[in-house]
């Protein structure tokens, strides 16, 4: 299983409507401070962020990845939407 | 003082603290660099910043204390509002200029 897999498939918890994880590795490859870890984008959309706020809704996503944090994600950049606010104005 | 103590002083006795890699002037990561230029776009002046780079102690240390894996961060009077992502949404939405406004910055 790539590491996309496993993010995609832990943060199923959260039953995602989408999910878009991509891979910015490339573009942070060695600068200061970084052990190794990927940097990651992950938009994803969930009915369970209704009436959440976005420190909670983050610390949902980081807390089904701890473990993968920093080793294997280095960076995470989020974000995380409900289905209404998904929607183009 | 512990490293708990020390960053609850540190972010209870300035308005605005940003916790990031590098300086304002050099951030070392593009996460912080975007949270210096959201703070400048909503007309922060003296930021106060701790580079985490520079101090381990501090940089797990902050990690446990807002319950946050990653830098930056940002505290308003006190209070752990997020890192970039949230900083982007809220400056986006209006949100963080209210929140600044609020603290007197």
């Amino acid at each position: 299983m790539t590491l996309i897999d496993d993010i995609r498939s832990r943060l199923g918890e959260l039953e995602p409507n989408s999910i878009e994880i991509q891979d910015d590795s490339a573009l942070h490859a060695g600068h200061a401070g970084n052990g190794g870890g990927g940097h990651f984008t992950v938009t994803i959309v969930s009915s369970h962020f209704y009436g959440k706020s976005h420190i909670i809704r983050h610390r949902s996503i980081y807390q089904a990845l701890a473990d993968l944090i920093p080793q294997k994600i280095h960076a995470l950049s989020i974000r995380a939407m409900t289905p209404d606010e998904s929607k183009p104005n | 003082m512990d490293t708990q103590a020390l960053i609850k002083s540190q972010v209870t006795s300035n308005l605005v603290i940003l916790y990031m890699k590098g300086s304002p002037k050099f951030p070392q990561c593009g996460f912080s660099g975007l949270a210096i230029q959201i703070l400048q776009a909503c007309g922060v002046k003296d930021l106060v910043t701790v580079d985490v780079l520079a101090d381990p102690a501090i940089r797990e240390g902050i990690k446990i204390y807002a319950n946050w894996p990653t830098t930056p961060q940002l505290y308003i009077n006190g209070e752990f509002i997020g890192g970039s992502d949230i900083m982007k949404d809220l400056y986006q939405q209006g949100e963080l200029q209210k929140l600044l406004a609020e603290a007197g910055v």
